[in-house]
């Protein structure tokens, strides 16, 4: 009976995209229903193939899903880093911007392509992946929801390739990180509440009597990515068979709707979500329970309570209300606790065993990103005081404050997770290489620090070129002086991230061997003898 | 008054008092005596399950017996 539903709906679906991708008004909304058509095509013959298959209650954890979700969090980390190193190129050497490719590949389109390719395609497939992984560990319980959980994933995934292909076909609500049209934004609700779904149900069915700190920063990334998403995507679709649609806030409600959601994004997607993992991942790898369970409580509700509020600092010296701003940059800085509350945890938690640092390469990982969230956790806040941001805000040094954070902490935590992840999810008696994986740290490593210290220099060398007048009170440069000035700061911009690149494709091969050579773990683990 | 300012005139005071109380209570309720003993037993819950699920929850019985043990 179930499979007749989903048969019908699959194929009522795809009739509908191909009459929408007939009445199309643009190239985007044509390309799109052609992707839907395909995808519900797809699904429908699957699901005709298996018709009426026996179905086996499975009891173990569900693993097959987070396997998919750590191949996916690999492959849109090499494209997300490759486009990130393309457009740093763009940006130094401008004939990179294709003359046969103006108005699809040039810097304007790759942009948004490469930020959502590391954030929601890299970043989110990781969480989902690790979220699965964790939710199942710690609750002792089965994902609920059957095949849900395979929505989840191939639903986002769909999501990614939608949004990415947008980008480049100029579908975009020009909202950073928000910039998906309203179609591709329904979607990802949908996907994302069966999410929640997923996620809640398998805690309802807990065995065990609390709720894991880390479950409660995924919960709370799940929650508050969906509040934001919609609050911020509210629009109106200029016709139902077009890509534009027009914002229902107007004006600087927009603007602060706008960064009230962008800040959050980076508070919840990046940091809550990912603090997620350092709380079980960071443990797991040390062998050794967290430094304080307590100090763990009052990190996440502290960082809750404050992050919410932080989002006007993104408006200063804007037609924002000064009220609203000082309240942002107050909020900001008060953030400065719960961060480095959190960022002690996560190190402390080593303590005793400090000489793992010099024997487990992935430990080191853990260890340099919970480092970069403390780094940038304390820049972030300095940045968001109103007379630091009157010269830092609009030049390379914002960039450079994000990327610390995305590569430094969001990257190195996630690739700590998948040297964790892969052996154990391909049973597999250990990694390929542990010298690959220290290889991967240091280019890594050195990548961000090339990529961090070049933007330091370019932007704040931009804030005083730009605010620099002489006697009279002219202006001294032009914009385009300050754009010459920056050009070895972009060759090496372009450098660090080719080293973190390179150490990603280091990354894959490694995992890769592990999957395909690596001597398969043993059935039981032999009990340990009695000392 | 007008919508805005009711609204506001709430937000900067009961409703900005009961979550700092909120958020005050947590601190207190996170050092509660006998807190410790709880949350250490949290902090092990990742090294519990790694490989397969628990069990349906044990049954009294079973659970009274480990409470005996553990005396």
């Amino acid at each position: 009976m179930w499979d007749f539903v989903k048969l019908a709906v699959l194929g009522v679906v795809a009739v509908l995209a191909a009459y929408a991708a007939n009445q199309a008004h643009d190239l985007a909304y044509l390309v799109h229903a052609l992707i839907f058509m395909a995808a519900a095509g797809i699904a429908f013959l699957y699901t005709l193939r298996n018709f009426g298959e026996e179905r086996v209650v499975e009891t173990g954890y569900m693993d097959k899903v987070i396997r998919y979700g750590v191949i996916a969090t690999v492959f849109w980390g090499l494209i997300g880093f490759f486009m990130g190193v393309f457009i740093a190129s763009q940006l130094a050497f401008p004939w990179l911007n294709f003359e046969w490719a103006q108005g699809y590949l040039n810097f304007g389109r790759l942009r948004p392509l490469h930020t959502s390719a590391v954030i929601f395609a890299f970043g989110g497939s990781a969480l989902i992946a690790t979220s699965f992984y964790v939710v199942q560990r710690t609750s002792a319980a089965r994902l609920w929801g059957g095949n849900l959980a395979w929505f989840v994933f191939w639903g986002y995934q769909l999501f990614i390739v939608l949004a990415a292909t947008g980008y480049v076909l100029g579908a975009t609500q020009s909202k950073e990180y928000a910039e998906p049209e309203w179609y591709t934004d329904l979607w990802l609700t949908i996907v994302w509440v069966a999410y929640l779904a997923v996620f809640m149900g398998t805690l309802y069915n807990r065995k065990e009597k609390h709720i894991y700190v880390a479950n409660w920063f995924y919960l709370s990334f799940i929650v508050t990515i969906a509040m934001l998403h919609i609050i911020n995507n509210l629009a109106i679709p200029v016709s139902i068979f077009g890509s534009k649609s027009v914002q229902l806030f107007s004006g600087v409600q927009d603007a602060m709707t706008q960064w009230w959601y962008g800040h959050n994004a980076v508070g919840f997607f990046l940091t809550a979500g990912f603090l997620g993992m350092m709380y079980y991942f960071v443990p797991k790898q040390a062998e050794r329970p967290v430094y304080s369970y307590k100090l763990s409580i009052i990190h996440f509700w502290a960082l809750i309570f404050l992050y919410i509020w932080a989002g006007p600092h993104h408006l200063h010296y804007t037609a924002l209300p000064d009220w609203a701003s000082t309240l942002g940059m107050v909020f900001s800085i008060m953030l400065w606790m719960p961060s480095w509350g959190g960022m002690i945890n996560g190190l402390m938690t080593l303590s005793g065993a400090w000489d793992k640092l010099r024997t487990d390469p992935i430990i080191r990982m853990m260890v340099v990103s919970v480092a970069f969230y403390g780094m940038s956790t304390f820049e972030g806040p300095m940045m968001s005081i109103r007379a630091v941001n009157s010269l830092s805000h609009y030049t390379d040094w914002t960039i450079g404050h994000v990327h610390s954070g995305a590569l430094g902490w969001n990257g190195m935590i996630t690739f700590g997770a998948l040297y964790f992840l892969v052996p154990k999810l391909w049973k597999r008696e250990r990694l390929y290489s542990l010298s690959l994986v220290s290889l991967h740290f240091w280019l890594a490593t050195i990548g961000i620090v090339l990529y961090a210290s070049s933007m330091w220099v370019s932007g704040i060398m931009e804030g005083l070129m730009w605010r620099e007048v002489d006697a009279q009170g002219f202006l001294v440069n032009s914009f385009a002086d300050v754009v010459a000035a920056k050009w070895p700061m972009n060759v090496a911009r372009a450098t660090g991230g080719l080293f973190y690149l390179t150490g990603a494709v280091v990354m894959a091969y490694n995992l890769w061997m592990t999957v395909k050579r690596s001597p398969a773990a043993a059935e039981a683990p032999a009990a340990a003898p009695a000392e | 008054m007008d919508h805005y300012s009711l609204l506001r005139e709430f937000a900067d005071s009961w409703f900005l008092l009961l979550m700092f109380s909120f958020f005050l209570g947590l601190v207190v309720w996170v050092f509660r005596p006998g807190a410790s003993s709880h949350q250490e037993e949290a902090a092990e819950i990742p090294f519990r399950h790694e490989d397969k699920p628990a069990c349906e929850p044990a049954p009294a019985a079973f659970a009274n017996d480990v409470k005996e043990a553990r005396q």
